[in-house]
C-alpha cells in the first residue's frame, strides 16, 4: 500500500438540498476516507463550505480534488497545505470534579469552562486536531461522561 | 404562457428539438402522457419495460449525437429505468430521463409508488434535480440538456412531483444557460500541447491509443489525419470501433483482454502513448504494471478525473479531444513524415502476420465469428451493428468490418446485457435509412425480449441475430479456461422457440443452421423489413480469442493458434 497522507480540503458548493449527499456519496461509492466533515452556510451567499479531513495516497487525494471539481453544485475545491485549522470539542464532566482544576485545564488549550448545573460540568476547547487529541487524554482523570467534537474547519493563511 | 408544468414539460421538450421521446406511463407521470396526448411536436414510443425506454433513448443518442429522451413514472418506473441510466453514465452518453415522482406533500412519507430517486441515481447520473417548484422547471430543463451534452457526457435525471406537472403558471424557456459551477474545460493547455508534439517528434515508436471519447467529440476525421500525415500506427478501444476504418493500414486492431495480437504488442512496445480520449479501463490494460511499460503517455480528456486515475501521465491534456487534436495537427505539420516510424511500423506487421485476428472456420457448423464477417461482406459500412454482452459482443467488435464512428452501438462500461435490442429500436429511430442489425446471443436477447411488441407496433425493422450456443458463452468461457469446466448455470439449453416467439410478437423469425441458410435469412429478413429474430446455431464450444486472462500482461495471450494444438 502507497503511505498514506493526511489533508484538509474545504468544499464550496452551491447551498442546495442533496449537495450534502452528492459529496458524502462520492466518498463512499469511490472508497475515499472521510476523518471528519464539517458544514456550514457562507454568511450572504447561497454558498456553503465543507471542510473534509480525507487520508488517502497521492492517487487518491489527486482523485478526491478532481472527482469533487466534477460534482455540478461544486464552485472551488481547496486543498489545504499552509492553513489555519481548528476543531471544536465540549467535554461534560460530574460536578464532584475539581472546577477550578477543569477550569486550568480547558484555559490551557484556548477553552474553558461554558456550563455548570447541579450536577455537571461542561468544558469547551477549540484547537489544532492534535491538541484537541491530547486535551481528551488529559481529561480522563476527571472522569469525562461524554465527549463530542466538533470536525476540523480551516482556512488558508 | 400560462400553462400547467406537464405542458411545460412537452414545450421544453419541443423547444430542444426532441423528435423522440421513448417511455412508459404511470400514475405520477399521467399529467405528462395527458400533455403528450395532445401535442404534436414529438413522437412518443412505448417500450414495454422502461429499462428498455432507457436504452432505445441511448441507442438514438449514440447514433445521432443528440441528447435521448426517455419518460418514466415514479416507484418501480424509475427503478427499471436505473440499469439504462448506469449503462450511458458508464459509457458517457448525453441522455435525459425525466421521472415522475410522487406530490411533494407525500416526499418521505413511503407513499404509494414512492421511491428516493434522486438518491438512488446519483452515482450513476452525471447530474439530478429534483423540481421542487414549478417556476424552477424550464430553467432545470433546460439545464438539464445543457448538463448532458456539455464536456464529458452523460445522462441527467428530472424528477417531477406529480402537484408540479398539475401546478399551472407562467412558462418561459430561457435562452441561456448560467451554471456558475459548471464550465467544463474544453480548451487544451497550450503548452501542454507544445511539449505533446515535442514527444511525439522524439518518439521512435508512438501509438494512438484511441477511444470512446473520440466518437463522442466528433473527432474520428481529425485522429486518421493525425495518423496518416506522420504514418502513426493506431489501436481502438471497444467504444472506438470504426473512427480508423476497417481497411486503414495503420490501424492495428483493438486492444485489451480481447485484443489481437498486434495490438497488444503495439501497447507493451511503444515508447509514447498518445491516448485520445480513451480511460485505462482495465479490460483494455490488463497487469497495470506492465502495461505500456517502456512509454511515456499523452492523455487527452475532457475529464480531468480521468488523467492520472489508473496510470501516471507525462503529458496531460485536459480538453475536448476535437480541438487539442486541431492544434496537435497544426503544431506537427511538416515536422512529420511517414518515414520516420516506418520501422516500428514493420515491427507491427510482423506481429500482424505472426497471429492475425482469425479463427479456424468450418464446413459443418456455423461459426460465430463467420456469421459475423458475413454480415460484414453482404453489408458493410450500410448497416449500423448494436450488440448485447459476452461472446457476441467481442466477436463482433473483432471481425465486424467498421468503417466509420456511429456504427457500432454497444455497452462497454457497464456490460449491460438486454442493451442490444431496445439500442438497435433507438438507433433506427435515429438512422432509418440504415440496416440495424443486434447482434446478440441466447442469453442476453432474453434480457429485454418483450421489445419484439414495441418494433412489430411501430414498425421499426431491426434484425436480430442471436448466435445461439445454448450457453451463456462467455462465463461458460471463463468456466472453461478458468474454473475447470464446471459449468455453474451456464448451460442455455432449454430455450424458447426463438422463431415462433418472434411471429408471436408480430415479428418474422428464422431457424438457421448453415451457411446457406444464413445467408437467405438475412437477405429475406432485409427485404421484409420487418422486426425479425434469425435464431443462428453455432458451435457450441467456440472461444473469444485472444484472451488476455484477468490481471494478467497484454502481452501475455492465449491464441488462436494455440487453442488449435490442443
Amino acid at each position: 500500500m502507497a503511505d498514506k497522507t493526511r489533508r484538509v480540503v474545504s468544499v464550496l458548493v452551491e447551498n442546495e438540498s442533496s449537495v450534502l449527499s452528492r459529496v458524502s456519496g462520492l466518498f463512499a461509492g469511490r472508497g475515499y476516507n472521510i476523518e471528519t466533515l464539517t458544514v456550514a452556510p457562507l454568511p450572504n451567499t447561497n454558498r456553503s463550505r465543507i471542510t473534509i479531513v480525507t487520508k488517502g495516497s497521492q492517487r487518491v487525494l489527486e482523485q478526491i480534488t478532481k472527482q469533487l471539481h466534477k460534482l455540478v453544485p461544486v464552485y472551488k475545491v481547496v486543498e489545504h497545505e499552509e492553513m489555519v485549522e481548528k476543531e471544536m470539542v465540549l467535554v461534560k464532566f460530574p460536578i464532584e470534579e475539581n472546577l477550578a482544576d477543569i477550569q486550568a485545564l480547558c484555559g490551557a488549550y484556548n477553552g474553558g469552562i461554558v456550563n455548570v448545573g447541579t450536577d455537571i460540568i461542561i468544558g469547551m476547547v477549540a484547537d489544532e486536531p492534535f491538541r484537541i487529541k491530547h486535551f481528551i487524554e488529559a481529561t480522563q482523570r476527571y472522569s469525562p461522561i461524554e465527549v463530542v467534537r466538533g470536525g476540523v474547519v480551516a482556512i488558508e493563511r | 404562457m400560462k400553462m400547467n408544468g406537464a405542458r411545460m414539460v412537452c414545450e421544453a421538450l419541443i423547444a430542444e428539438g426532441v423528435k423522440t421521446v421513448f417511455g412508459y406511463p404511470g400514475g405520477a407521470i399521467m399529467n405528462v402522457y395527458d400533455e403528450i396526448y395532445k401535442q404534436d411536436g414529438f413522437e412518443h414510443i412505448l417500450n414495454r419495460h422502461e429499462q428498455a425506454s432507457v436504452h432505445a433513448a441511448d441507442g438514438y443518442a449514440r447514433v445521432t449525437g443528440d441528447v435521448g429522451v426517455a419518460m418514466v413514472t415514479s416507484g418501480p418506473g424509475f427503478t427499471n429505468a436505473v440499469t439504462g441510466l448506469a449503462t450511458a453514465y458508464m459509457d458517457s452518453i448525453p441522455m435525459v430521463v425525466i421521472s415522475g415522482q410522487v406530490p411533494l406533500s407525500l416526499i418521505g412519507t413511503d407513499g404509494f409508488q414512492e421511491i428516493d430517486a434522486i438518491g438512488i441515481s446519483r452515482p450513476c447520473t452525471k447530474h439530478n434535480f429534483l423540481v421542487r417548484e414549478l417556476s424552477e422547471l424550464p430553467r432545470i430543463i433546460k439545464e438539464a440538456f445543457h448538463i448532458a451534452k456539455t464536456g464529458r457526457p452523460g445522462p441527467v435525471l428530472v424528477d417531477i412531483p406529480k402537484d408540479i406537472t398539475a401546478e399551472i403558471g407562467e412558462f418561459v424557456y430561457p435562452d441561456l444557460v448560467d451554471i456558475p459551477s459548471y464550465k467544463p474545460t474544453i480548451k487544451g493547455n497550450k503548452r501542454q500541447i507544445e511539449k505533446a508534439v515535442d514527444a511525439i517528434l522524439k518518439s521512435k515508436k508512438p501509438l494512438l491509443y484511441v477511444g470512446g471519447g473520440v466518437v463522442l467529440s466528433n473527432a474520428s476525421d481529425l485522429v486518421r489525419k493525425l495518423a496518416d500525415m506522420g504514418g502513426i500506427p493506431a489501436v481502438e478501444t471497444l467504444m472506438a470501433r470504426g473512427v480508423m476504418g476497417a481497411g486503414n493500414p495503420l490501424l492495428q486492431g483493438m486492444l485489451g483482454m480481447h485484443g489481437n495480437y498486434s495490438s497488444n504488442m503495439a501497447m507493451s512496445e511503444t515508447d509514447l502513448v498518445i491516448a485520445l480520449g480513451s480511460r485505462f479501463d482495465d479490460r483494455v490494460t490488463g497487469k497495470l504494471s506492465e502495461f505500456a511499460k517502456y512509454a511515456d503517455i499523452i492523455h487527452v480528456d475532457i475529464d480531468a478525473a480521468n488523467i492520472g486515475k489508473l496510470v501516471d501521465v507525462d503529458y496531460p491534456i485536459v480538453g475536448d479531444v476535437y480541438g487539442v487534436l486541431e492544434r496537435l495537427i497544426a503544431g506537427l505539420e511538416g515536422r512529420v513524415n511517414r518515414d520516420k516510424y516506418s520501422d516500428w511500423r514493420e515491427v507491427l506487421e510482423r506481429y500482424d502476420n505472426l497471429h492475425p485476428q482469425s479463427f479456424t472456420d468450418s464446413e459443418n457448423v456455423i461459426k460465430p465469428q463467420w456469421a459475423i464477417e458475413r454480415i460484414g461482406e453482404l453489408l458493410g459500412e450500410e448497416a449500423i451493428i448494436t450488440s448485447d454482452v459476452g461472446q457476441h459482443q467481442m466477436w463482433a467488435a473483432q471481425h465486424y468490418p467498421f468503417d466509420r464512428p456511429r456504427q457500432w452501438i454497444n455497452s462497454g462500461g457497464l456490460g449491460t446485457m438486454g442493451f442490444g435490442f431496445p439500442a438497435a429500436l433507438g438507433a433506427k429511430k435515429g438512422a432509418p435509412e440504415k440496416t440495424v442489425i443486434n447482434i446478440t446471443g441466447d442469453g442476453s436477447i432474453l434480457m429485454n425480449v418483450q421489445e419484439l411488441v414495441t418494433a412489430s407496433e411501430y414498425k421499426i425493422p431491426v434484425i436480430n441475430v442471436i448466435l445461439n450456443n445454448n450457453f451463456l458463452g462467455m462465463v461458460r468461457q471463463w468456466q472453461t479456461f478458468f474454473y475447470e469446466a464446471r459449468y455453474a448455470e451456464t448451460d442455455l439449453s432449454y430455450q424458447p422457440n426463438f422463431k415462433l416467439l418472434a411471429e408471436a410478437c408480430g415479428g418474422i423469425g428464422y431457424d438457421v443452421a448453415t451457411k446457406a441458410e444464413f445467408d437467405e435469412a438475412l437477405k429475406d429478413a432485409i427485404a421484409k423489413d420487418r422486426v425479425a429474430f434469425i435464431n443462428v446455431a453455432v458451435n457450441r464450444f467456440e472461444n473469444v480469442l485472444p484472451m488476455v486472462p484477468a490481471g494478467g500482461a497484454l502481452y501475455n495471450m492465449i491464441l488462436d493458434d494455440q487453442q488449435k494444438e490442443k
